[in-house]
């Protein structure tokens, strides 16, 4: 059933099965439900989906971040081959940062009130790198100059709240990529700016990772820089994947019904995901996740078997599709049109 | 920087000058000083002198101007009941109630901020479980049944301790201190845990609450994803944060414990400014009173401008106006 795609190189990222659990009074929340993608190296992976589908659930679970009493309750996550999901912290933190690194949506929080840009560098640096107190802050001058913040050897030495938003965010990125990290996962890290400043720091993400051929794990709401950005899409919906594929597939020719919806009308950039969404109703809570195909209720296509069985990932040319549609049975059988 | 300094000062000389009138008017207001100063028996010319001697015939603003000039130079008149200047007794006493106050302060701050972290940083852990229970009696018993109940576990029971007094002291240029007699330390100990218990839990909350809410932020989380240790993101990054409001909350605990010590004083029979001032009132003996408001009122002052100061210092936000702050903001 799972057709390989391109399997001369190995991923760098193999996320399998992963499921993400709140502990409740009134039972047990599952956020995020059986899902699996990988990310090849040097390739940028778009993952959409409307709020609360479980985008950036599945970005710190990643690294292991959740915070509890969210949690890992299934599932494996590999990065080059190695499990990674049940190391202990003391061995996490050399894989964040140095292996992994994080992009968060406000960079207004990201950074410590407290202690200089210039501090907050050398830390991470010296942490990850066998470098003394000076190369340090000479790599992190270097690292804002790169990130274009000018006159860094001044501007080191200040405090977060010296800098404008969008200058934060820069220093966000010059934090997460100061070790030279195979991995960067951004999740959302243009939403809380301005819209003329967004496309800036999308290219800066663009341009540093395909120099250092790191691969993005791209969490956003806007179809335009996933268009334009993304490799392969990933499409969540209520904590599953319901599609992941090629972005021409994605985008131009979705299979899922879900998808289709998505993409009604053509992205153009800075159009943002909530206002494309052409599907009555909404995403279903997660104390009330329905039956089956957790997308039925609202589903044009549902039939019969919708309701009832849940359907797996399934192989239709270069993309995964869950949906019924796609069985084989019914393929075969030439039910699906278009 | 400067600005802030005389703005803060302004303000505090203000503070101080209510105080000084609310002293001024015991004066005028709890009975006759004429009366207080002199027997039943002295005749009436003998009271409009030393009346007129004191310069109680002039308008009140005269006296009030009179009585802040003085108390600026630390002139507090006569004790109606040891007829001793207010000044020398309060400057007899004050090393006993400074030294008190200081140790609890110390004891309850190093704690408190110490046992804060700890549960915070293991919050389900059975031991932190405990300390915020135990801490809730701590809120809850008033000084003086903590006073009595440590007298008789320490002093009457296990005779450990020592139940009143100071112990021995050393004169340093005036400055009596039980900090250099093993029986001077040993008579602190109780009187100091009386006094700090209460500030002790307080902060111990205070910091707890102040270091979960930290622990949550973005900056902190971030600090994680960097793969900093537990260490440097647990000290380095939360406990920094955690202190800042921590700061002024706990000054102006600090001052309350000098406030408080009136009533350790009297459990513990401490011979500093608070038993003084007991006494006092017991005699109605005015001038050493207003002394005693003033002097509490100055310590207040003074705790409060250094806490802004270390406001200040501590947080760089304060301290750095720039335009990238001002629009951010
Ligand atoms: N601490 C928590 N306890 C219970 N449920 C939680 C908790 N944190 C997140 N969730 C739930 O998990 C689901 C997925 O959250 P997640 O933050 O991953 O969504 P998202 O796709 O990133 O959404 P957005 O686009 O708004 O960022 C949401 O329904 C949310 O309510
Ligand atoms: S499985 Fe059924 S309900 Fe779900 S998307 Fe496919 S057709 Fe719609
Ligand atoms: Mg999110």
């Amino acid at each position: 059933m799972m057709a390989q795609t391109d399997s001369s190189e190995t991923p760098l990222l193999e996320v399998l099965n992963l499921r993400v659990e709140f502990p409740t009074r009134r039972g047990t929340l599952v956020a995020v439900d059986d899902i699996s993608f990988d990310i090849k190296p040097g390739e940028v992976l778009g993952v959409v989906g409307e709020s609360g589908a479980g985008k950036s659930l599945t970005g710190t679970a990643v690294i292991n971040l959740l915070e509890p009493p969210g949690r890992i309750a299934g599932g494996e996550v590999r990065l080059k081959g190695q499990r990674i999901d049940n190391l202990p912290q003391e061995k996490l933190r050399h894989i964040r940062g140095r292996q992994i690194g994080m992009v968060f949506q406000d960079p207004l929080t990201s950074l410590n009130p407290l202690y200089t840009v210039g501090y907050q560098l050398e830390e991470t640096i010296r942490t990850h790198m066998n470098m003394s107190e000076g190369q340090a802050r000479k790599r992190g001058i270097e690292l804002l100059s790169e990130v274009g913040i000018s006159a860094p050897q001044d501007r080191i030495d200040q405090y977060p709240h010296q800098f404008s938003g969008g200058m934060r965010q820069r220093i966000v990125i010059a934090l997460a990529v100061c070790a030279n990290p195979s991995l960067i996962i951004a999740d959302e890290p243009t939403t809380a700016l301005d819209v003329s400043i967004q496309a800036q720091i999308i290219d800066l993400l663009k341009r540093l990772c395909h120099e250092q051929g790191t691969a993005v794990m791209l969490i956003t709401h806007d179809m335009g820089v996933i268009a334009e950005t993304a490799d392969r899409v990933a499409v969540m919906y209520a904590g599953r994947l319901a599609e992941v594929g090629p972005v021409q597939n994605v985008i131009k020719q979705p299979y899922h019904p879900y998808t289709k919806g998505l993409m009604g009308a053509i992205p153009t950039v800075g159009q943002k995901l909530e206002r494309l969404t052409q599907i009555d109703g909404a995403m279903p809570r997660l104390t009330e996740i329905p039956s089956g195909c957790a997308f039925h209720p609202r589903c044009p296509k549902a039939f019969d078997r919708c309701d009832t069985e849940r359907p797996d990932p399934i192989a239709v040319e270069e993309s995964k599709v869950a949906c019924w549609l796609y069985d084989d049975a019914r393929v075969l059988s030439g039910e699906t049109e278009q | 920087m400067l600005a802030f300094i005389v703005r803060r000062l302004l303000q505090s000389i203000v503070v101080m000058l209510v105080v000084a009138l609310v002293a001024f008017s015991l004066f005028n207001f709890v009975g006759d000083p004429i009366n207080n100063m002199v027997g039943q028996e002295a005749t009436t010319e003998q009271r409009a002198e030393l009346r007129e001697r004191l310069g109680l015939n002039d308008p009140i603003p005269v006296q009030f101007l009179r009585f802040v000039g003085n108390a600026a130079q630390g002139e507090f008149g006569i004790s109606y009941r040891t007829a001793r200047p207010v000044a020398d007794l309060i400057a007899e006493r004050l090393p006993a109630t400074v030294e008190l106050a200081v140790t609890s302060a110390a004891f309850a701050l190093t704690l408190g901020i110490v046992l804060g972290v700890y549960s915070a940083l293991n919050r389900y852990g059975w031991t932190s479980r405990f300390v915020m229970t135990a801490s809730l009696i701590g809120v809850s018993l008033p000084t003086f049944l903590i006073g009595i109940l440590l007298i008789w576990i320490f002093a009457v029971n296990l005779q450990w301790l020592p139940s009143y007094g100071r112990g021995e002291v050393v004169d340093l240029g005036g400055w009596r201190t039980g900090f250099l007699t093993l029986s001077g330390l040993q008579a602190l100990i109780l009187p100091a845990v009386t006094l700090g218990l209460y500030q002790l839990t307080l902060i111990m909350r205070l910091v707890r609450a102040e270091m979960l809410e930290v622990l949550r932020t973005d900056y902190i989380k971030f600090a994680r994803a960097r793969g900093l240790s537990n260490r440097a993101v647990n000290f380095g990054h939360a406990l920094k944060n955690t202190l800042v409001p921590v700061i002024t909350i706990t000054g102006l605990q600090l001052g309350s414990i000098i406030a408080f010590a009136i009533i350790t004083e009297t459990v513990f029979q401490w011979p500093g400014v608070g038993l003084l001032f007991i006494i006092a009132i017991r005699f109605v003996d005015i001038p050493v009173m207003a002394a005693y408001l003033i002097l509490i009122a100055l310590f207040f002052v003074i705790i409060n401008l250094i806490v802004d100061l270390l406001y200040y210092l501590v947080d760089p936000r304060l301290r750095v106006e720039t335009p990238a702050a001002r629009t951010a903001a």
